[in-house]
């Protein structure tokens, strides 16, 4: 193991050259854009023996990754916002044909007004898609999990497209100390890419992508419930599988201090790091609270969720994209996930387009002190 | 030089696109698809562009096509085909595939000239080796016969009708040829299904190319151009003895044309006879057909100028 | 089509994945409306243009030598009349 001082972007590129795959097809949006620089200058000295095709738009970016994906040759791409959006017709597609593609997103706010930085709202554009979406808190996070996504989207249970989320900007491009494990240990963890059909196997001819009438459809489409349902678990294998090499333990939740906590925070991605530090000084002052990371956002794991709030009094959700004319989707999963225990339930708004959370802002929250649009400038519309 | 028992050799029994599909009566899609996939010989991987080829020969859970066979959607055929080269490409360089395949793209001229164009452009300048071969059947056909960039000046379609006030469509068609050569790519061609021997060689030339080939072939569709399904050799050698659809090909950035008509026929022999033309020949329409005339006379020796 | 069982999710191939059966091949013969063809084989001279130009590969082959049409999946569209050079084929009442 080696410990290297890299971004979040960067810990990707470097998780993706010792997983070496066959093919990345890939096209340039900020803030993902360190991700394939960094990941090309390596394959380019000769770090991989991968394929890049600089694809004309993040669509041809997807589309060529399905087609690859089903020929037999792993694949993997990045992108964020609105090549995410501009995608999202083939993201649907590549989960309903099972194509394992692994997808590096750096996640940035849609448009409009156009906007670089980091909120969630592009995953949540795909959240119904059928794609796996696991979030990482930070840049070790960012490379542990490309390697947990990699055997997560092949396994023969599971095969769907997987989304590893980090936070645009926050994660993408701020550096930190990041293990990396040895090549070796990789190779060993990654093993041979293996589908059930591939397309270049021209002994046996198969016809993939199907045109299915109302008799067919909803059959078809089950199967991905199924393989959603696997991925709970693989999850949770693989992520104790990774701890034996790393010493780390990715899964579906991360509880921190949660027990007798009466009120807790509830959100994904980066905040999580500056809440735990809240959660530590609260704490300290007396106050009986704790955080609960979801990780995994697709599936969404909701008997994990009910498990670990079970003795809390409130909990407090913490959405970085909003709904309009709707309330937060982090707010409601949690909400329909804790439908019936009689906790209190109070959902807030923050982050978008980049807007900065800061620890006295989070004091604010847990204490019940802000309004649903955490850091708006004037009176919130709560329609 | 091609010959039909060839094709039938090639073929082993075992057709690329068998029986059971439920294109139309008559359909000049699987006449391309035939020429094309068995004059190419090796192992062939067919992608498919969304439209009438590929939903009419893959309701689930039958399918007709014999040989490995991807849809994903409709504007991004070239797209999955570079992929899928990518990954080939990719497996024969660790060893992992051994055996020479040839990539065939279809795709109509909707997947092709309109929503396709922007990943067939990226595939062309991109280099992947592969054959994408646009079955032209001048609209979107599969959805009701809409217009599309490849419908040509005049033409009724359902959303640009000839009426008592409307001509039909008034804008003239892209050359979609023209666009491929542009990317100066090894090898572009147009043909005819009609001219099978023609669109063989053109599609054993493009299947050789040491990069990507494009095929641009005029296919009719009974139902949008409005004819009997047994006309279709008589209209689609008119399109060609006109010049509406001159049949040459683009090697290298040389230009050959590869047939030339014998006499000078006019542009009326190709309008008669298919119903998406008839407002054409009415008398006060004659304005229209001698644009139509002079738009193929000037292409035509803009087209010997580069031969 | 009509008698197939349909099957649940879990017997269904994973993505939809399909290979061709023959024994799947929908009968696309009920597209014909009253006319098929009819080979008169002393004039054919197996110049092969109709199994070229069938759109529905209904033209059966022996070796190079034509050995008839498959009526399940004739749809009736006259095109192997049409180009038959010999006038060897005739479309028929069924």
């Amino acid at each position: 193991m080696i410990t290297r001082l890299l971004t979040g972007g960067e810990a990707v590129a470097h998780a993706m050259r010792q997983i070496d795959p066959d093919v990345v097809p890939v096209y340039p949006i900020t803030p993902q854009t360190p991700i394939i620089q960094t990941f090309a200058k390596l394959v380019a000295d000769g770090g991989a023996h991968t394929q890049i095709v600089n694809v004309e738009s993040e669509h041809s970016a997807m589309s060529a990754a399905v087609g690859s994906a089903l020929a037999g040759a792993r694949t993997i791409t990045a992108t964020s916002s609105q090549g995410l959006a501009l995608m999202a017709e083939i993201v649907y597609i590549a989960a309903a044909m099972r194509a394992p593609v692994v997808v590096a997103l750096g996640n940035r706010a849609l448009s409009g007004p156009i906007n670089i930085h980091c909120d969630h709202s592009d995953s949540m554009l795909i959240r119904d898609s059928g794609a796996i979406q696991l979030f990482v808190e930070n840049a070790q996070e960012a490379y542990d999990v490309m390697l947990l996504a990699t055997r997560l989207a092949e396994r023969p249970d599971v095969l769907l497209p997987v989304f590893v989320c980090q936070d645009g900007f926050t994660i993408t491009h701020s550096a930190e100390p990041v293990r990396l494990l040895d090549d070796d240990d990789v190779h060993a963890w990654i093993g041979a890419y293996e589908i059930p059909f591939p397309l270049l196997d021209t002994a046996h001819p198969t016809t993939q992508g199907p045109f299915a009438m109302p008799d067919y459809y909803y059959e078809l489409r089950h199967q991905q419930v199924d393989a959603m349902a696997h991925a709970l678990d693989a999850i949770e294998e693989l992520g104790a599988e990774l701890e034996q090499l790393n010493g780390r333990r990715y899964g579906l939740v991360e509880e921190y201090r949660l027990d007798g906590a009466e009120h807790v925070l509830v959100c994904m991605g980066s905040t999580a790091g500056t809440a735990k530090d809240v959660v530590d000084q609260l704490r300290d002052e007396g106050e009986p609270v704790g955080l609960l990371r979801i990780c995994s956002y697709r599936p969404f794991p909701e008997a994990r969720v009910r498990d670990a709030l079970a003795s809390a009094d409130e909990v407090i959700v913490l959405d970085r994209a909003d709904a309009p004319g709707a309330r937060g989707p982090l707010a409601t999963e949690l909400a329909a996930a804790l439908y019936g225990s009689g906790m209190e339930l109070r959902g807030h708004v923050y982050g978008l387009g980049g807007r900065e959370l800061h620890p006295d802002d989070l004091r604010e929250i847990f204490a019940g002190d802000v309004g649903r649009f955490v850091g708006l400038r004037g009176a919130a519309c709560l329609v | 030089m091609s010959r039909l028992k060839t094709l039938v050799r090639n073929e082993a029994g075992v057709p690329p696109l068998g029986a059971g599909h439920s294109l139309c009566q008559g359909c000049g899609i699987p006449l391309v698809v035939r020429t094309v996939l068995d004059s190419i010989p090796g192992r062939k991987v067919v992608v498919n562009a969304t439209g009438c080829l590929e939903v009419a020969t893959t309701r689930f859970p039958t399918t007709a096509w014999n040989v490995p066979w991807l849809h994903v959607a409709f504007e991004n055929g070239a797209a999955v085909a570079s992929g899928v080269e990518s990954a080939y490409r990719a497996l024969r360089a660790r060893g992992a595939i051994e055996e020479e395949i040839t990539f065939v793209a279809f795709a109509g001229d909707g997947g092709t000239y309109d929503i396709g164009m922007q990943a067939l452009s990226g595939a062309l300048e991109r280099g992947h080796r592969f054959v994408f071969c646009c079955y032209d059947n001048e609209a979107y056909m599969n959805t009701g016969v809409q217009r599309s960039g490849a419908t040509p000046f005049g033409a009724s379609t359902t959303t640009s009708p000839s009426g008592s006030v409307g001509l039909g469509k008034l804008q003239e068609r892209k050359d979609m040829t023209a666009i491929a050569v542009a990317h100066h790519v090894p090898y572009v061609a147009q043909a005819a299904a009609s001219h099978w021997q023609d669109l063989s060689i053109k599609a054993q030339h493009a299947g050789a190319a040491f990069g990507p080939a494009f095929l641009n072939v005029l296919s009719d569709c009974p139902v949008g151009w409005g004819h009997e399904p047994r006309e279709f050799k008589r209209i689609l050698d008119a399109a060609v003895e006109t010049r509406f659809w001159p049949l040459y090909e683009v090697v290298d950035g040389a230009y050959r044309l590869t047939y030339e008509p014998a006499e000078r026929v006019p542009v009326e022999r190709w309008l008669e006879g298919q119903k998406r033309f008839a407002h054409l020949l009415h008398p006060e329409n004659a304005d229209l057909v001698r644009h139509i005339q002079r738009r193929i006379d000037a292409d035509w020796e803009r087209l010997l100028a580069l031969c | 089509m009509s008698g197939l069982t349909l099957k649940t999710w879990q017997e269904l191939p994973t993505a939809g994945v399909v290979t061709r059966h023959e024994e799947l091949r929908p009968r696309t013969g009920a597209y014909r409306t009253g006319l098929r063809p009819e080979a008169d084989l002393t004039a054919c001279v197996d110049c092969l243009l109709c199994w070229l130009y069938c759109p529905d590969n209904a033209v059966l082959l022996d070796g190079t030598a034509f050995a008839g049409i498959d009526l399940e999946v004739c749809k009736g569209c006259e095109i192997c009349a049409e180009v038959c050079p010999t006038g060897a084929i005739e479309m028929v009442a069924e």
